[in-house]
Order: C-alpha cells, then sequence, then structure tokens
C-alpha cells in the first residue's frame, strides 16, 4: 500500500541528527506505509524521540533526507503539520482550561471553524471516554484521562498519521489497556500510526512493524514475530537456583538450547522446546529452585540486541 | 495561507486563558489608576501645586496622570512578557502544543505580543477613561494617548520577552522589576520633569523608552503637541519595539527550534 504516486508515506534515508558534538539520530533508513503500525522501540537515549521530532517537522534535519506525504519538513513544515496528529512524551494540555476547550482551542491553530470544532470536541470526548468530563479543568485528572485527552486533541484535525512518542508511559495497567483499544480502533479506521516505546508488550500489541533502535543506529527491522524467530528462540526456560547453582550449564542441557544466558539472579535457556530442555536438566539430576517455561518475547530480542547494562 | 492568519490563531487562546482571570484584573485595572490619581494627583498635587514650578499653570494632576498611564503600560507589559512567556516555553509548555500544529515560531510569537497590544488597549483605555473623570485630558488629541500607551508596553514587551525566552530561571525578572522597571518607573519624567534630575541622569532618562512615552501621552492629553518632536518620540518607540522583536525571534527560534 504505497501512497497515490507509489511513494512511502514517510521515507528516510541517512537520516541524521546532531546537537553539537552528540549524535543522536546516525543514519538511518526506514520506509512507513500508509495505514501500517509502525514502532521505534528502544532504550532511552537511542534517538526515538529525536527521530518522532524530524518526522513531526519541529526539529530540523541535520542530514540524509527525509520526506513526510512526500514533502519536505525544511520547506513544507505548515501543511505536513496540518496532516499529522502528535501526542508528545510529556503532556502539553492547558492546565486551566476546561477539557473541552483543550480540543476546540487545539483545533483553532489548524484554522478549524469554531462551530465544527464543538461538534467534533463531543464526539472525540465520547471516542476516548471523557464526555463526562467535558466542562472540568484539566489539572485534576488523573495521569490517563490526560493521556486521553492529549490523545484525543490531537486528532482534532483528522490526521492521516498519528506521532505517539511513548504513549503509555507512567499510566497503570488499566489506564493502558484503555489506551491501546482506542489507538487500536484509530488503525482499524486507517490512521497510520507511528510510536516510540519501551514497552516490549505495547510494541507487540500494537505494531505491525517495527525497528529496534539503539545508539541512534537501527539494529534491526521486522514484525514482532519475525524479530522474535530471527533473534531469539521460540521459548525461554527460566532457572533460578537458591545453593547449588552450577558454574557451567553446558553438561546440563541438550543440543536443542541454542544460547545459555546467566544473570545474576537466574539462569536463562533460550531454547525451541522448553519443556524438553527442563526435562533433560531432571534427567541428569539437576533440581533448581524454580523452572519457569515461557514464550519467547519481544523484552528478549530486545535486550539481546541492545544490552542489559543500564544506558543513563 | 497567509502569515498573519496563522499569527492570529494563538490569540484565541491566550483570550480563552484571560478570560478565567479577567475579573480579577478588570477590578485592579479601574481602581489603581483611581488611587494613584487619587493620592498623587490629588493628594500630593494639593502641596506641589503651591509651589507653581510646573510650565504654563498646568495641575500637578495634569502632569503626572498621563506619566502614570504611560508607565502602567510598561509594568504591564513587562509582567505579560516574562513569566507568561518562560511558561509557555518551560512549565506549561502551551507553545510546544502549538508548535505540533501548522503554526510556526514567529506566528507563536507575534500572536502572543499581539495578545499583549490587545491588553495593554483595553488598561490604556480604562486608565484614560478614569484621568478623563478627574477632568485632566484635553480632547480630542489626547485620544491618541491610547495607542501611544500600547506602543510604550509593546516596546517594552518584545524585548523583554527575548530574554525570558533566553533565560532558565524566572530568578532574572524579579531583577528586572527591581533594576530597570522601577528606577525607570521613578525617574524617567513621570512623577518630575527629567530636567530636575543631574546631568548624567538625565542623559540617560532620554535614553528610556519610557521617558519618550511620557513625553508624548502628557503632550497628547494636555493638548500641546509639537509635531516633529512627536514623530521622533514614535519613532523611537516602534525602534524599541522591532529591535525587541528581532531579537525575541533570535530567542524563540533558539529556544524552540532544536
Amino acid at each position: 500500500m504505497a501512497d497515490q504516486n507509489g511513494q512511502p508515506l514517510i521515507q528516510a534515508r541517512g537520516l541524521v541528527k546532531r546537537f553539537g558534538e552528540l549524535v543522536a539520530v546516525d543514519g538511518i533508513d526506514f520506509d512507513l506505509q500508509r495505514g501500517e503500525a509502525f514502532g521505534f522501540l528502544g532504550p532511552n537515549g537511542a534517538g526515538k524521540t529525536s527521530t518522532m521530532r524530524m518526522i513531526g517537522c519541529v526539529s530540523p534535519v541535520t542530514d540524509g533526507t527525509l520526506s513526510v506525504f512526500g514533502l519536505d519538513p525544511a520547506r513544507d513544515g505548515v501543511k505536513i503539520r496540518g496532516r499529522l496528529g502528535v501526542v508528545p512524551q510529556l503532556d502539553t494540555l492547558d492546565m486551566e482550561l476546561t477539557v473541552r476547550e483543550n480540543i476546540v482551542i487545539y483545533g483553532r491553530y489548524f484554522g478549524l471553524p469554531r462551530r465544527q470544532l464543538g461538534e467534533r470536541a463531543d464526539e472525540l470526548l465520547d471516542f476516548v471516554q471523557l464526555t463526562e468530563r467535558a466542562n472540568d479543568k484539566v489539572e485534576p485528572l488523573s495521569g490517563g484521562m490526560k493521556r486521553r485527552l492529549t490523545i484525543a486533541r490531537s486528532l482534532v484535525n483528522d490526521p492521516e498519521v498519528m506521532l505517539l512518542d511513548e504513549p503509555t508511559t507512567g499510566l497503570d495497567p488499566q489506564a493502558r489497556h484503555v489506551v491501546w483499544d482506542r489507538l487500536y480502533r484509530l488503525k482499524q479506521s486507517g490512521v497510520t500510526l507511528v510510536l516510540t516505546t519501551h514497552y516490549m508488550d505495547e510494541a507487540e500489541q500494537l505494531c505491525d512493524r517495527l525497528v529496534v533502535m539503539d545508539k541512534g543506529k537501527i539494529a534491526a527491522e521486522g514484525s514482532p514475530r519475525e524479530l522474535i524467530e530471527r533473534y531469539s528462540t521460540r521459548e525461554v526456560v527460566e532457572l533460578r537456583f537458591d545453593s547449588n547453582r552450577p558454574e557451567d550449564l553446558s553438561h546440563w542441557t541438550d543440543g536443542n538450547v541454542t544460547r545459555v544466558e546467566s544473570l545474576p539472579d537466574r539462569v536463562l535457556l533460550y531454547t525451541d522446546d522448553g519443556d524438553a530442555a527442563a526435562h533433560t536438566l531432571h534427567e541428569r539430576g539437576l533440581v533448581p529452585e524454580s523452572v519457569l517455561v515461557r514464550r519467547s518475547t519481544l523484552e528478549d530480542v530486545f535486550l539481546h540486541l541492545t544490552g542489559r547494562s543500564l544506558i543513563e | 495561507m497567509t502569515s498573519i492568519a496563522l499569527a492570529l490563531r494563538p490569540l484565541e487562546f491566550f483570550f480563552a486563558q484571560y478570560r478565567r482571570v479577567w475579573r480579577g484584573t478588570a477590578v485592579t485595572s479601574v481602581v489603581t489608576p483611581i488611587v494613584y490619581l487619587l493620592a498623587l494627583g490629588v493628594g500630593l498635587g494639593v502641596f506641589v501645586d503651591r509651589s507653581t514650578d510646573l510650565p504654563e499653570g498646568i495641575s500637578y494632576l495634569e502632569f503626572v496622570a498621563p506619566g502614570l498611564l504611560a508607565a502602567t503600560a510598561m509594568q504591564i507589559a513587562t509582567f505579560e512578557s516574562s513569566w507568561p512567556v518562560l511558561s509557555a516555553i518551560k512549565w506549561d509548555r502551551q507553545y510546544h502544543a502549538m508548535l505540533a500544529t501548522p503554526l510556526r515560531v514567529g506566528d507563536i510569537l507575534i500572536g502572543h505580543q499581539t495578545f499583549i497590544a490587545a491588553r495593554l488597549l483595553m488598561i490604556a483605555t480604562v486608565y484614560l477613561a478614569v484621568i478623563t473623570a478627574f477632568g485632566a485630558v484635553n480632547y480630542p488629541l489626547g485620544i491618541l494617548a491610547i495607542p501611544v500607551a500600547v506602543l510604550v508596553g509593546v516596546s517594552f514587551a518584545t524585548p523583554i520577552a527575548a530574554w525570558a525566552a533566553h533565560t532558565e530561571t524566572e530568578v532574572s525578572f524579579v531583577a528586572i522589576f527591581r533594576f530597570v522597571i522601577l528606577p525607570m518607573f521613578l525617574f524617567s519624567g513621570t512623577f518630575f520633569p527629567t530636567t530636575s534630575l543631574p546631568a548624567p541622569l538625565e542623559a540617560i532618562a532620554y535614553a528610556t523608552p519610557l521617558w519618550h512615552g511620557v513625553t508624548l501621552c502628557r503632550q497628547l492629553t494636555l493638548g500641546d503637541v509639537e509635531l516633529q518632536s512627536a514623530l521622533l518620540h514614535v519613532l523611537y518607540l516602534v525602534a524599541c519595539a522591532a529591535v525587541g522583536l528581532t531579537l525575541a525571534l533570535i530567542t524563540y527560534r533558539r529556544r524552540l527550534v532544536l
């Protein structure tokens, strides 16, 4: 599904963002098609937000090329931004105004007529389940409600693409699921979603395709399933020991275990058949304190690609 | 889409925000001039008028009222473009919300300054009405003191906004009020003619935009305008506003476009 003229909706080639000496985005390429949900996954400081800000035409490209809707952000920022819906990492709601006023005023920035905006605000508040709070001030709303209002506000101009920078960071599980549900509906209605996240479950829930970013570069690209197949095994066995932790686990496992990772608190066995690997351990007489067989997740891929050390 | 249309869009936000506090400010903007004019124009004026030092037999009330009008415009403008600008960048981040829409940095700056000018227009109008009630305005020329007061305000609002977009903390705003605005308020001809200042201070007073504003407002409300000097005062104020606007565009861009 390419755009009318056969171009991808958003295309980057050798995209670079530098802040003085610091290289935030270090020459990345990606193509984004209309209607897909595309994720930038990566640890803090990987360059996700810088990339999003360049797509959102609020941060100039340092080097390389970027086209959004086939337009150049440096020249056509006004036009491009008019077709985007932006949900920034930090809410920029007007605390002094009411929930409804926030949407109407924001719509005015797009030059939408006031009469039309009243109706639009009601629809959007209904969509994010905030109708009852329409005339309340923003300040006392919960984090999840504020996030939903930010999403509603970003939809006021009926955007073709939504840019969501860590849409559920800081929300409790219930609030996250409500947000995911709304985003899923938007995707179904044909809105292209571009999001950054460091939550693996969020990426698995929402993204058709994603890139893993690390230190400003793209470390891997594919669908969540493809990435798991390529960079991890089907299953993972998590072992915890009390005192009998063996130095080397290779005697206790068979050829089905592709990789063994030893962490301070547990040992991970990467294998396509977790039950068989656990059985082998047991047969050979090793009895850990606990054995957990689970499916491989994006988190395994992510940690494999970007490492386990804390990045600050 | 023309630039002017884009720059008018943020206005609605600032007015919506202002609607929440307008009652308080409306009362202040009527009461403040009354209090000042009673205390200075009428109260202090009784003593001043006895000394009859003022030119051409005008009363102290007539002398001080236009000065207060210009000085008030300066204070309101300085306040409106210090804390609110930094807040829109740093605390409430409304500028960032605007930048995610078709609005550009220049539109946001012009929009905010236009709002400030509109506020100044309201305040100057009320102030002049109060002065008129005290019988200290000569019409029709006096009406022009309103746009001049707005211009005085804008000539402060733009450079202060330039500074607010540059600074990291609000600490300097208090210093600006204490060491720039207050001395100007006291020594730029608002309360007494600058000719009674020592020569070096007199020269400094002439360099301040407020002195030009006070002098021009006074000529207008007294109905005694010297066209050539009036034009020079206007030019000086316009120049200050234009330099401030240029600087603000630079600091806004540096702060908001990363």
